[in-house]
Order: C-alpha cells, then structure tokens, then sequence
C-alpha cells in the first residue's frame, strides 16, 4: 500500500499557521510605525526647537550629516532657509496625522450617520442621498478638493473641511450597504419586535455589526486623507506659509532637485512609509474581519 | 505494489469491478487543524450498476467523489493513502492531468446546485457542445448538432431555441437536465451524481432520478449516486453503502440493508423515516449530533449515540465485515452486527 | 437591455447638470470681486458697475443661473480674466494633451496589471503572489507627486535620457505616463486578483474540471470571463482618480494639459477658466462611466436580458 509522503498536509498546516501569525503581525508592525510615528511628530520639532518661520541662511541647502553650528548635526539636511530637514519633516508629519484623524472622525461620523440613516429608512432619504453621492463621486476627489480650497483659502480647519467633504462619500456607501445587508437578519427582527425604537436599533443592534468594516475603510482612508493634504498643499492650496507640510516641503525642494535633491526626496519616504502602514493595516483587517476572503 | 494490484484485480464478486476504491484516507488542513475527511473508505462499482453512498453532511461522501475525480481543493486536500483503481491504473497516484483526461470521457460528474455549477456567461449550447470541441475537437456547427440532440434525449423543450439562452433562463429541472447532458455528452463508462436533487422540489426529483434510470438502462453506464435521503434512491440503486464520520459503516443490496440493516447507524436512519404507519407518534431521531471531524471518538466513531455500545467498542474500531451467517454481499462495521440484525 | 441603457443615460444627464450647478455654487462663493479682478485696482466705481453689468453680475442669482446653464450647453463658459479668450478655447488647446495622456496611462495600466493580476491569482499566497500584493500596496502608498518629482530627478536631471518638462517631442510623455499609471497599475492588479479569486471559487470552475478541459481552458474563457465583469466597474470608477491624478502629474511635468491649466487658472485666480476645466473633466468622467456602465451590461447576459 502506497502512502503520500506525510509532508502534503504538514505544508499546508504550517502555511496556514503562518498565514495566520502574518496576520497578527500585519495588524502590530504597522500600528508600532504609526506610533512612531505620532510620537516623533509631537517630540522631534519639539526638541528640535523648530520654528518654520525662522531663518538661519548660513546653513540653508545643506546635505545630510552635516555638522551644524550649534554642534548637533543635520543628518537629514537642511532646506531652503536653513531649517533642519528632519524638524520639519516631523513637524510636517503632525499635520499630516492631524488633518487625516480629524477628517476621518468628521467624514466618518457624518458619513456612517447618513449611511445608516439612507439605508435604514430606505425611501426618498435613501434616494436624495444616493443621488447625492452620484454627484459628488462624478469629480475626481482631488478636483473637488482643489475646488473647495481655492474658495476657502488655506488652513488647517479648511483642509479638514474640505477632505471631508470629499470623503464622506465612502463612509455613507459602506454603513449603508451594511445595514441593508443587517437590516433583515433575524437579530434585528427579535430586537423589533421586543419594542425598540428606532434610534435603538440604529445604533444599539445595527452598528455594532458595522463596526468592522467601517473600521477597515477607515484605515485605508486615513492613509488617503494623508496623500491628498500632501498634494494640495503641494499644489499650493493646502497649509498657508507658517504651517509646515510634507506636501509644500517637498514642492519647495522643487526648485532645488539639481542642488538639494534631500529636500524633495525625503519627506516623500516619510509620507510613503506612514501611508504604506496604513495601507498594511488596512488590509489586515479586513483579512481578519473577513475570513473567508483569507485562505486556510 | 503487484501483489495489491492482483489481489484488486481478483475479485470477490462475479464480474470485475469497473472503479475499485481501496482504504482511501483524504485529510484537509484547516486553520482550526487536520480534519481526516475519509479513513479507510472501500467499495466496488461494477458495470452498469448503480451504487448509492447515503450519509449524513460531514459523512465525508462528497469527499469520495472529489477524491476520485481529482476534484479535491487544493492545497488543502490531499490524498494520504489508499488506491483509486480504474482501468488498471490507480488514480489516487497520477498527476492531475492524466486524471482529468478521463474525466468526461470515461468517468463524469454531476453537481448539487446547477445553478452555480453552470457558467452564467455563456450559452447552454456552448457550454453543452464544449466537449465535444475541447476534447473531440468537432467543428462549431457539429458540436451544437450534437448538443441538441442531447439536449432533446434529457427532455429539454423546445431545444431548438432554448439551445441560444443562458443559464439563468432555465428552472432549477432544467438546469439539472442541462448538467445531465454535458455529462454523458461523451459516453462515459461510470457517472458519479454529487446530491442530484437536493436543490430541487420533491416532483422534480422524482423526474430526474427517472432521466437518470432511463438513461442508465439505455446507455449501461455505472452510476454512484450520492444523497442524504435513503427514499430518493431506493428504487434507482442496486447497492448502498453507508457512510458516517469518513468511513464506510455498511454496505450491501439496496433490499438487503433497508430491510435488514446490520449497523446501528442505519438501524437509527431508518428508524427515523416518518412513515404513514408512524402517523400521531412520536418521531425516533439518533441520540446525540454528528461527530466531530476534528476530534473523532476512540474505537468506533459512532459509539457515543449507539444504543448498542458496550467497552470494546470505546477501544477499538470494528472492521467491515460480513456478519456471521448472513450473505456474502452484506457487510457492516460493527463489533454487534449479530445483536443488531434480528432487530430490523 | 433598454431599459438599462436608458436608466444610465438619463442617470449620466442628472449628474451632469448636478455638476455644473455644484461648481457655479462654488465659484459662485469666492470672495474675491470678478470685476475688480478685471480691471484692476484703478478702475472707477463707474467703470466697475459697467463691467459687472457686461458680465451679468448685476442679475438676480437664478437668472445668472439660468444664463450659465444656457451658456454651458453651448460650450460656452464666458472669457479668460487673464488672457481674453473663450475658455473652452483654451481648454480646446490642452484637452487633447490630457486625453493622450490619459489613454496612454490606461492601456499602460491594462498590459500590466492584468498579467500580474493573473500571476498572483494563479500563484495565492505563495512567493508570486506576496511579491504582486506587496508592490501593490507599496505603489498605492506612493504620493502621486512625490514619484513624479523623484522620476524627474533620476531620469531627466540626473542620468539626462528623458526630457523633464513640456511636450516638445515624444519622450516627454514617457515619465508623466508612468507616474500617472501607477496607482492605477496597483488598483487594477489588486482587483484582477481578487476577482480572479472570487470567480475560482465557484461551481461552475469545478464542472469546467469535472468535464476534463485543460487548466488553461478552465481559466480562459470560464474563469477570465466572469471576473471581467467586476473589473471593467473598477476601471471605470478609477478612471476618475486617474483624471484627478492628471491635475497633480501635469503640475510636476509643466506637461501642458487641462489638469495644469485647472491649477493656474485657480492661481491666477481666473475663475471662468477654473470652472470650464471642472465642468469638462467632470464631463468626461461622466461619459466614460456611462460607457462602462454599458460595457458592463453587454459582458453580463443577466443584466442584459432583463427586462
């Protein structure tokens, strides 16, 4: 009697208990670099001392590592005004991570609110907001966004609005398919029955089971969010001069790619390194809320 | 190797078995662990016979059908050990391919829901006449010649036009019928019927195993029909093996098992069928629920709900075995089987 | 089928008039005084008035609204505050620009991604597929600007093979097509893929084995041609970002298109050309959505027999 090597199965259980620690760890590894990340950003221009507005012209376009004259050293460079690259970088990052927590908390909780609404109530509710959001999906985000700004002006307060007002979108469509999806499970039904109102099983027995996957888009949108302040303010419509972004740091080195070639070049790493993580972690939970999308 | 080979080949019944399966154990990996989907399953299919594998879900007889098709989900399925012997090579043991050139030619299958077992993208017809492109390599205009013959033999009405729909377009009767004639589209030897009427109404069904027989006579093909429900293939099936928790507890006559059944298991199927004699009592369900796969009981898996249970059968497994004094044919695993059979 | 068509185009004409409405809404909001704009700080109040009423800014909201959606109709966006042309001339200019762009950017995208698609689907969770899924990720993570700045370094400052800014000749599209197609590439990959997976999965890939048909039958057509149906709603849905990626990857190659044109047009604060160039990009996201939607319909016999 012949036997298959004992291996076969052994593989695909190993692979699976991998797959299954990879998870885990696509879950740890970015959130450990976000936090990093929110650490360094409120820390570093702290300790750094950085002040965007100041000058310090004898030392402007210098490249990493050098030795500065107050005897610490630039080992990311200096840029255009003589500011420590790696200060401003993480000054920089702090908006970033400012505007997209700030944007998705907004987007998200106006977004899931109408979403829920739209789909529990179904009828013209439901109809406006669809139409709505068929509208609003018609521009390019960046368009609308670009839009809206040149009317606002620049600012902080003003980019959060406006990147919610872009992404709102996403948040309504998700809540909303979730709940039609929940809206006739038979929990909810007993929960009806038993006399809840509507504001209880809104969000009391229905929200709850939206949470993962709001979760998820919330993620990847935060990621988004970051990228899409990043090239406003490259573009020139996003932070006013004295607030510090990756995005117009990097379209200042601009001028200087022949020369300073650091200051354009590394705050993008920095920006893609923060983005990928949340891309990572978006990912990995919707692996993990998902599993029948994982492979065993 | 040689000496398994003849023993296969020197058979116990009368004529040679067309598909042989022998001690046939199929594991899946999954996240939660190794589940054992078959454990030693044996049986026989001769020709133009039709052989029915009745059992539970979980019983493992889907399992069987994959595992002999080549079907198996990879890379969770594998094969561990046994034999698949058909027309002097062992199946279990060839690559993929080499089985798949079998499939439909010699060996086909048909599926539980015809609904997601038809591709809704493309005709009937083209799905119907496939074979006969792909593998006879036919032109278009005789493959659908063809097709439409079949498609009239398995009752379809007005094939003519129908030929040109889609799937979508057909009742749940139909689309079965539809499988049907992709499958003995190239004259198989041995048809293997995953749960052919589970999807569908009770008159349906009825239709269908009729097609099925029908076909059968006029073709002498062999049939392993696969199904939870002993009625629906009383009158179709020849023999009958039982499965519970991938192995097989009990074979033999159709009549033989459903009159004298030699396994507690089956003592408990049958008991449980409401009948019109049972009208007003109380229904006889099997103590307890389905083992699991992933922790099977010691010694014999069903011992836990078995009314029969004593201490040998907690420690060891019970082979199948003909019980002393009864018919050659008629094999069951249980260390009781004597206690058993006077009851039925 | 014709039901459907109908429902989408009537959809398409919806959407566009809630377009034109949202930017007039939006320019409408600028602080700024057109007029003054204009003429400068010097101008008198009379002169001022004068202007104003040439423009119509004199009229009643609702008739100002009434005249731009006339006017829109016609193509007609009023004249550019700073170079005193028709605006839809000047978008006449550049469209062709953007449009060769973004086609390249998509047929680049198409060829890529669809064997990697296919690589990672056929290879699931082994080293193919980690290597696809991961450069997916990492390319969907890339700052559309940022690629763009660091490609111009490397290949035009740098290593000089391409040429960095304009469109003088055939290079100069070379760059800005890649750093358009990226994102798009990690999107459409990352779909095939999964749509691949999905479709794998299902009956009728199991009876396409059962009946012995090679692999590569079992993927094309059966497989392949389900799962293009979910992904031509992706491509026509991303299509839109690939548009706004063009105002960004226009802007970092001075490549002289609509998208570049939107950005000075806002700097320069020349609204009538802002406008136009949202309207028409909008547009044109519009039309190929409806374009998909119909595609969509065609691929998918379900759909297009239904009543």
């Amino acid at each position: 009697m012949t036997a298959a090597p004992p291996t076969i199965a052994l593989q695909t259980m190993q692979r699976a208990r991998r797959a299954r620690g990879g998870v885990a760890a696509r879950i740890v590894v970015p959130l450990v670099v976000i936090g990093i990340f929110v650490v360094a950003a409120i820390v570093v221009p702290i300790v750094y001392h950085y002040d965007p507005l100041h000058a310090e012209l004898l030392v402007r376009l210098k490249p990493p590592g050098t030795a500065m004259p107050d005897g610490s050293t630039a080992f990311l460079g200096t840029d255009q005004i003589g500011s420590d690259l790696f200060a401003e970088m993480m000054d920089g990052a702090r908006i970033s991570l400012l505007v997209g927590a700030a944007t998705i908390v907004v987007a998200g909780v106006i977004g899931v609110l109408l979403g829920m609404l739209a789909g529990y109530f179904g009828g013209w509710l439901d109809m406006v907001l669809m139409r709505i959001a068929d509208i609003q999906l018609a521009f390019p985000s960046i368009l609308l966004a670009i839009l809206i700004a040149s009317v606002l002006g620049q600012g902080v307060l003003n980019v959060v609005i406006v990147l919610s007002i872009a992404n709102w979108v996403v948040f309504a469509r998700v809540a909303r398919s979730q709940v039609l999806t929940l809206k006739n499970r038979e929990y909810v039904e007993a929960a009806r029955t038993l006399g809840a109102g509507h504001a209880h099983l809104i969000f009391r027995t229905l929200l709850p089971g939206c949470i993962a996957p709001i979760l998820v888009i919330a993620t990847v949108e935060f990621g988004q969010v970051i990228l899409a302040e990043a090239a406003l303010s490259f573009l020139g419509v996003g932070m006013p001069l004295g607030t510090p972004s990756l995005g117009s740091t990097i379209s200042n080195g601009t001028q200087y790619l022949a020369t300073a070639w650091w200051i354009s070049t590394l705050p993008g790493i920095a920006l893609l390194i923060l983005v990928l993580a949340t891309g990572v972690l978006g990912d990995a939970l919707r692996d993990r809320f998902d599993p029948k999308l994982r492979s065993a | 190797m040689t000496m398994t080979r003849a023993a296969a080949t020197a058979p116990a019944s009368d004529s040679a078995a067309l598909l042989s399966v022998r001690d046939l154990k199929v594991e899946f990996s999954t996240s939660a662990g190794v589940v054992r989907a078959l454990d030693g399953v044996s049986f026989d299919v001769h020709e133009g016979e039709t052989l029915a594998i009745l059992g539970e879900s979980g019983s493992g007889k889907s399992v069987t059908a994959q595992a002999i098709m080549a079907l198996l989900p990879k890379p969770t399925g594998s094969i561990v050990s046994g034999e698949i012997l058909y027309g002097g090579r062992d199946l279990a043991w060839e690559p993929v391919r080499r089985v798949r050139e079998l499939c439909a030619t010699e060996i086909a299958m048909i599926f539980q829901d015809p609904l997601s077992s038809l591709n809704p993208v493309f005709r009937i017809g083209y799905q119907v006449a496939e074979p006969f492109r792909r593998r006879l390599g036919m032109s278009k205009k005789e493959a659908w010649a063809k097709a439409l013959e079949l498609l009239k033999r398995v009752g379809i009405p007005d094939a003519e036009h129908r030929i040109r729909d889609y799937p979508h377009q057909f009742s749940g009767g139909q689309r079965q019928r539809i499988m049907i004639a992709m499958a003995i589209a190239l004259d198989p030897r041995l048809l293997i019927a995953d749960e052919p009427t589970t999807a569908l109404d009770v008159t349906v069904q009825k239709q269908i195993m009729g097609l099925l027989a029908d076909l059968q006579a006029e073709t002498g093909m062999a049939m392993v029909l696969i199904s939870h429900d002993l009625g629906v293939v009383a009158e179709v099936a020849e023999r009958v093996a039982i499965m519970y928790a991938g192995r097989i507890v009990e074979t033999g006559a159709t009549r033989d098992v459903y009159d004298f059944p030699a396994h507690p298991y089956t003592r408990g199927l049958l008991d449980s069928i409401p009948s019109e004699a049972s009208m007003g009592e109380r229904l006889t369900p099997i103590d307890g629920s389905p083992p699991n796969l992933l922790a099977l009981p010691s010694g014999c898996p069903f011992h836990p709900r078995c009314p029969f249970a004593i201490e040998v059968c907690r420690a060891a497994v019970p082979p199948l075995r003909t019980p002393d004094g009864w018919e050659p044919g008629h094999l069951a695993a249980c260390h009781r089987s004597e206690e058993v059979l006077p009851h039925g | 089928m014709l039901g459907y068509v109908i429902r989408r185009v009537l959809l398409a004409v919806f959407v566009l008039w809630g377009v034109a409405t949202v930017v007039f809404v939006i320019v409408r909001m600028v602080p700024a005084d057109p007029a003054l704009l204009i003429a400068g700080d010097t101008a008198t109040p009379e002169q001022l008035a004068a202007l104003r009423h040439l423009m119509g800014l004199d009229q009643p909201l609702i008739v100002q609204y009434g005249q731009y959606l006339g006017q829109a109709l016609t193509g007609n966006f009023g004249v550019s505050y700073t170079q005193g042309v028709p605006a839809m001339q000047l978008i006449g200019q550049v469209l062709p620009n953007t449009a060769l762009l973004a086609v390249l950017a998509c047929a680049l995208a198409l060829v890529v991604s669809f064997p990697l698609g296919l690589l990672a689907a056929l290879r699931v969770n082994r080293f193919g597929d980690r290597a696809v899924t991961t450069g997916s990720l990492v390319a969907q993570a890339l700052p559309g600007f940022w690629i763009g700045v660091v490609l111009l370094l490397i290949f035009s400052r740098t290593l000089k093979w391409l040429p960095s800014i304009g469109l003088s000749e055939p290079s100069n599209l070379v760059l800005p097509v890649i750093t358009l197609a990226l994102p798009f590439i990690a999107i459409l990959t990352r779909m095939t893929r999964s749509g691949l997976l999905e479709v794998v999965g299902e009956g009728y890939v199991n009876t396409a084995r059962a009946k012995g048909l090679p692999e590569r039958t079992v993927i094309f057509p059966h497989a392949v041609r389900n799962a293009l149906i979910p992904i031509v709603t992706v491509v026509g849905l991303e299509f839109g970002t690939l548009l706004g990626g063009a105002v960004v990857t226009e802007t970092v190659f001075s490549f002289p298109g609509i998208g570049k044109l939107l950005v000075s047009s806002i700097q320069t604060r020349d609204y009538s050309v802002a406008q136009a160039c949202v309207v028409v990009i909008a547009a044109c996201f519009v039309v190929i959505n409806l374009v998909v939607d119909l595609l969509y319909a065609y691929l998918d016999p379900r759909v297009r027999l239904a009543k």
